[in-house]
């Protein structure tokens, strides 16, 4: 993933480097812009084992500001925001890769630097016994479950 | 033994001829008996399946989920309507937004599990759920409008489709709150096992339909224009997403 350009930030930002597991670091910056989750929508994508976005809806590239095709390829964690604990998506890939599904609040890191928060839901494709890849499919969240969730990441990290 | 095929019970009423043309166009092209058959309720449609009692349906996404995984079933077609979801309130409601709902609110709908988990996942913002809402089961969307109007309920859900065709004298009492967009959820007409031999030659003669201008008018008294091939691959991320959402 390229690191994130000055170009693209919308308002005053901050610069943090985000540490991934697999070793690999980002520049992203960010800003206090929240974009309101928008009514009645479903942010869907799936993604292959290595969590390599392979399809989007159109909810998906609006709300993250980028073009589809800047979108398919790249990992999911384009989107990681770095308010989000390590421990939180630690928890995802154990979850989903057990064959289970995750629930979770998320916020969600946008191109122009801005975030948006987000329920969502990350179940295993499993064809034949096998599972091939994911789907995360999210969902507007109540605003007294993400302020739950902001004590609760802030206490995490 | 005829084989037998059953509509999703969330149709409109005047669907329902249509319905029965569709079949003896099935009967036609496939050059089979069919029987088809109808059922007042998504609970009575259901064990009819459970029975293998249905060969060919036209399925709500979320049947098709149980069709597919469970009972072997395949798409031979969907229209590419989408199916979506409107919350309504009366039209001189004080409610202007989801947020504003309070637990307590009570709500009137059918039994199509669509459409109730969708409504029910629109309602998440308000921090409001199946504990601690109460659900008022109708017979049929004009019965949830029915149901707002005459002050027993304080929401309904209904398939946004339905809300459209409701007379304009009972959609002006009503205001919709809120209808989600979802885009990728559609019904799809399935085969099971016993004509699954069949399903390329259906699909032909499904998506070649809309040519015929007779055939098209059926499929627009269906409520659609065309049927598009659904190949496995796109049914099964289908159901995948159903069961994400489902809790």
């Amino acid at each position: 993933m390229h690191d994130m350009s000055p170009s693209d930030i919308q308002g005053d930002y901050q610069e943090t480097t985000l540490k991934y597991f697999d070793g690999n670091q980002r520049k992203v910056l960010v800003t206090d812009i929240e974009t309101p989750y928008p009514e009645g929508k479903l942010i869907v994508s799936r993604t292959d084992t290595k969590g390599n976005i392979t399809h989007c809806n159109r909810s998906f590239i609006d709300m993250s500001g980028y073009e589809e095709s800047e979108i398919i390829g790249q990992p999911h964690a384009l989107l990681r925001h770095p308010d989000m604990p390590a421990a939180a998506f630690e928890d995802l890939w154990k979850t989903v890769q057990a064959g289970d599904k995750w629930h979770g609040y998320v916020k969600n890191l946008r191109k122009d630097g801005g975030y948006y928060w987000v329920y969502a839901t990350v179940i295993p494709n499993i064809r034949k016994g096998q599972v091939i890849g994911y789907t995360s499919v999210r969902r507007k969240p109540s605003r007294q479950k993400v302020e739950e969730a902001i004590t609760t990441y802030a206490n995490m990290n | 033994m005829p084989y037998q095929f059953t509509v999703s019970p969330d149709f409109g009423p005047n669907q329902l001829a249509g319905w029965h043309i569709f079949n003896t166009w099935l009967q036609r092209q496939l050059d089979t008996d069919i029987h088809f058959e109808t059922y007042d309720s998504f609970e009575a449609q259901r064990q009819a399946i459970d029975e293998d009692n249905v060969d060919i349906i036209y399925a709500n996404p979320y049947d098709a989920s149980f069709l597919v995984r469970e009972k072997g079933f395949v798409a031979a077609a969907t229209p590419q309507k989408p199916d979506e979801t409107t919350i309504a309130v009366l039209v001189d409601s004080p409610v202007q937004e989801i947020e504003a709902l309070t637990p307590g609110s009570k709500i009137a709908q059918t039994n199509d599990p669509d459409i109730s988990m969708m409504g029910m996942l629109m309602l998440e913002p308000a921090n409001l759920n199946a504990g601690n809402t109460t659900a008022i089961h109708q017979d049929s969307y004009i019965q949830v409008a029915k149901a707002l109007i005459q002050g027993k309920a304080d929401i309904g859900f209904f398939l946004s489709e339905a809300f459209d065709e409701l007379s304009s004298l009972v959609k002006s009492q009503l205001r919709p709150l809120v209808s989600s967009d979802i885009q990728i959820v559609s019904h799809a007409l399935l085969i099971g096992p016993k004509l699954a031999d069949r399903k390329e030659e259906l699909t032909n003669k499904l998506t070649s339909m809309d040519a015929d201008p007779q055939d098209k008018s059926l499929l627009q008294s269906l409520g659609f224009e065309k049927w598009a091939p659904m190949d496995e691959d796109e049914m099964e991320f289908m159901i995948d997403l159903i069961e994400a959402l489902a809790a």
